[in-house]
């Protein structure tokens, strides 16, 4: 089977795989490169759970194609933390308990990030519909939206 | 499985030179938004993509003629990002961006709404009532499709083979203009619309509507041009009898499914009362 060459820059780490068409980024991901962080629920766009940016812009990975990565930037929930220093939203996540089984935690946390860079100061309503796609089956989302609100104010003041 | 090949050309005539010549066993790949959820559950078995995300046509939004250009692969994020053609026209632009979440935003293309075929397609009646032409690149060259014109019933389109779609053209628009897209969904967020209606209308110096389109979604099998919609506005300061008028007309134009979603009586109510508003506010921007 044809498989094509691919390269890319993950995490700022310049990345090169094979894959066949039909493999989404998220496979190329979980299966190719190891990187299992980045999680699958429905593999069809609707949950968020497989949430990574590229070119800083947030895309489900369960909906790009990886041969469509060629040339283009990923980042993923392995390049949020720095070394075992977390993310001030990866700390007030634990701290404030906006997580449970966990597996909808690193698209939210991809999501959030992007989120605060593009608007440190959004209200909460801003936050929910931001969120909207990353669904989470625990938490009923309030500890979530308090959690981001908190890193936002934090980070602002910071 | 059956071996995919993949190809990204840089330019539209050896896209459509790859389109035609696989007689039908190629697909287009913009977004990816519909096609891979598509090829995932085998809807679509095509055995070759053709990204045109590498085209810079289909990636570009530009001032052309005091109207706008818009890449048929631009999504709809950065659409919402470009003040310029939010500023001319709202109406557009909020359709495009009600289509999916933040990360569906990030890909979804309004020439990949446009050629889904959907009926439910949000931005469509939009850009149907922006009076939006696209222009198509096929193996015979170019020509410009008014967008009613491009679906023609349920993922089915009039686009021949190797025809693709390059841009969408949103015209120039007089003063004392305005456009306002709304949809109901029986959620918030992320759903799909049961009514959607596009309106965009023109006022002369004294408010009097001078000009209008009507654009419907999810009733009929493609998202229709409702002109007795128009007709029930042209004249009018839109007065409750025009507002009536309006309404009557729209759910006139309704031949909707019956699902779980909504039925048949609920959808054709819904529809009337879905112009009204979007008409107000297509009126108040165009009084701004
Ligand atoms: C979670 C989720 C939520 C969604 N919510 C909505 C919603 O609220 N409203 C809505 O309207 N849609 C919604 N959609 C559907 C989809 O996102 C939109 O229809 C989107 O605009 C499709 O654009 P795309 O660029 O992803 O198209 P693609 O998937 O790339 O293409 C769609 C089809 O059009 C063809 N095509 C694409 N571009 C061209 C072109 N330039 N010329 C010729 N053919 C072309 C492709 O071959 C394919 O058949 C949703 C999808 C998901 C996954
Ligand atoms: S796995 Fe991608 S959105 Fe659910
Ligand atoms: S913590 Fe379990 S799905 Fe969100």
């Amino acid at each position: 089977m044809a498989k094509t060459h691919v390269t890319t820059t993950i995490n700022g780490d310049e990345t090169e795989f094979l894959c066949e068409t039909e493999q989404t980024l998220l496979d190329v991901l979980r299966d190719e490169l190891h990187m299992t962080g980045t999680k699958e629920g429905c593999g069809t766009g609707d949950c968020g759970a497989c949430s990574v940016t590229m070119d800083g812009r947030l895309i489900c990975s369960c909906l790009v194609l990886g041969v469509e990565t060629h040339g283009h930037k990923i980042e993923t929930i392995e390049g949020m933390a720095d070394g075992d220093a977390l993310h001030p939203l990866q700390r007030n996540f634990i701290d404030m308990a906006a997580l449970q089984c966990g597996i909808c935690t690193p698209g939210v946390l991809v999501a959030a990030k992007n989120l605060l860079e593009k608007n440190p100061d959004p209200s909460e309503t801003e936050v929910r519909f931001w969120l909207a796609g990353n669904l989470c089956r625990c938490t009923g989302y309030d500890k979530i939206i308090r959690a981001v609100m908190e890193t936002a104010a934090e980070m602002r003041g910071a | 499985m059956a071996d995919i090949q993949y190809q990204a050309p840089e330019d539209l005539a050896a896209a459509s030179a790859l389109l035609a010549g696989a007689g039908g066993k190629a697909r287009i790949l913009a977004g990816g938004t519909d096609l891979l959820v598509q090829m995932k559950f085998d809807v679509v078995e095509p055995t070759l993509l053709i990204d045109i995300k590498n085209i810079a046509e289909t990636r570009t939004i530009a001032e052309e003629d005091g109207g706008f250009r818009v890449g048929a692969a631009v999504p709809g994020a950065e659409l919402g990002e470009d003040a310029a053609l939010a500023a001319a026209w709202p109406g557009v632009v909020e359709a495009a961006e009600l289509i999916g979440s933040t990360q569906v935003q990030g890909r979804a293309s309004l020439g990949g709404n446009l050629c889904n075929a959907s009926p439910a397609a949000d931005s469509v009646p939009a850009m149907i009532a922006a009076g939006a032409v696209a222009r198509v690149i096929g193996p015979d060259g170019q020509r410009d499709v008014a967008v009613e014109d491009i679906a023609t019933g349920p993922g089915k389109t009039s686009l021949a083979s190797g025809e693709i779609v390059a841009s969408i053209f949103l015209p120039k628009r007089p003063a004392n203009s305005g456009d306002a897209y709304l949809r109901f969904i029986p959620r918030t967020e992320m759903d799909i619309a049961v009514v959607g209606v596009g309106i965009s209308l023109s006022l002369d110096g004294d408010g009097v509507c001078t000009a209008a389109r009507v654009g419907l979604g999810a009733v009929a099998p493609t998202a229709l041009l409702v002109d007795a919609a128009a007709d029930a506005l042209i004249g009018s300061k839109l007065d409750e009898a025009a507002m009536d008028n309006l309404a009557a007309a729209v759910s006139a134009a309704c031949s909707p499914i019956d699902d779980k979603r909504g039925t048949v009586e609920f959808r054709t109510d819904i529809a009337g009362v879905l112009a009204r508003r979007v008409a107000s506010i297509a009126f108040t921007r165009a009084g701004k």
